[in-house]
């Protein structure tokens, strides 16, 4: 479940990199694992921070990895 | 169920015994022994000053203790760090619990507002700090499953 409208591609991501672990992922942008599982999730919206260094790790703009579906 | 999660419960319970026991054993003295409302006031003055450091003391023996145990069961190492959604939660609980801490204040000061004796201020006071303690915990369990 989507709690705030924002919505995100870092599963399909992660996999296209080479089944990247949710740790992985985690340690490269400087947040606990369980963070990024509750933004995968949608259980939380990042900052705009931490949203740029995810896209930045998987080499996409922000719009790629985030989209904003307002209900 | 993550670290937090269970490090979260685990201070609900450990608050819940120790500062239940503690006070439990107050109010057995205080039953105990017939006083004017000068020694009354100071007995309660004194219970609640000892229960801060015995407050803090089981924070810090408890959370050692957990650390321990969570180690050796599941192999899961204390955090190293805080990131941004934990300060959020942090700070999203403790709103909540300064809430419960003023409501319990408030009640406290219309327990004496309507003639009843010190007695129950001071035990709308200490009812104050334990749920208030409860429900920090509570916030912080609740913002870490359902998200923040």
């Amino acid at each position: 479940m989507q709690k705030h409208g924002i919505e995100n591609n870092i599963r399909k991501l992660r996999f296209e990199q080479d089944e990247m672990t949710q740790q992985q992922l985690a340690e490269s942008v400087k947040v606990t694992r369980q963070t990024i599982v509750a933004i995968e999730k949608g259980k939380y919206s990042p900052s705009l921070e931490l949203a740029f260094k995810i896209a930045q790790v998987f080499n996409r703009p922000l719009e790629e990895v985030f989209t904003y579906n307002p209900k | 169920m993550d670290y937090q999660e269970k490090k979260s419960i685990v201070n609900i319970l450990s608050t819940v015994i120790v500062l239940g026991i503690y006070y439990w054993t107050v109010f057995q003295r205080f039953d105990a022994e017939v006083m004017n409302t000068e020694a009354q006031l100071q007995f309660w003055a004194k219970a609640i000053l000892i229960a801060i450091p015995i407050s803090i003391g089981t924070k810090i023996v408890t959370i050692i203790l957990f650390v321990i145990g969570n180690f050796i069961v599941s192999r899961e190492k204390h955090p190293t760090f805080e990131d941004e959604r934990d300060k959020l939660i942090e700070l999203k609980a403790t709103r909540n619990s300064y809430i419960i801490f003023g409501m319990g204040f408030l009640s406290a000061l219309i327990v004496l507002a309507f003639g009843y004796p010190p007695k129950y201020m001071f035990i709308a006071f200490i009812l104050a700090g334990i749920s208030s303690e409860i429900f920090d915990n509570l916030s912080r369990l609740y913002y870490h499953r359902k998200g923040v």
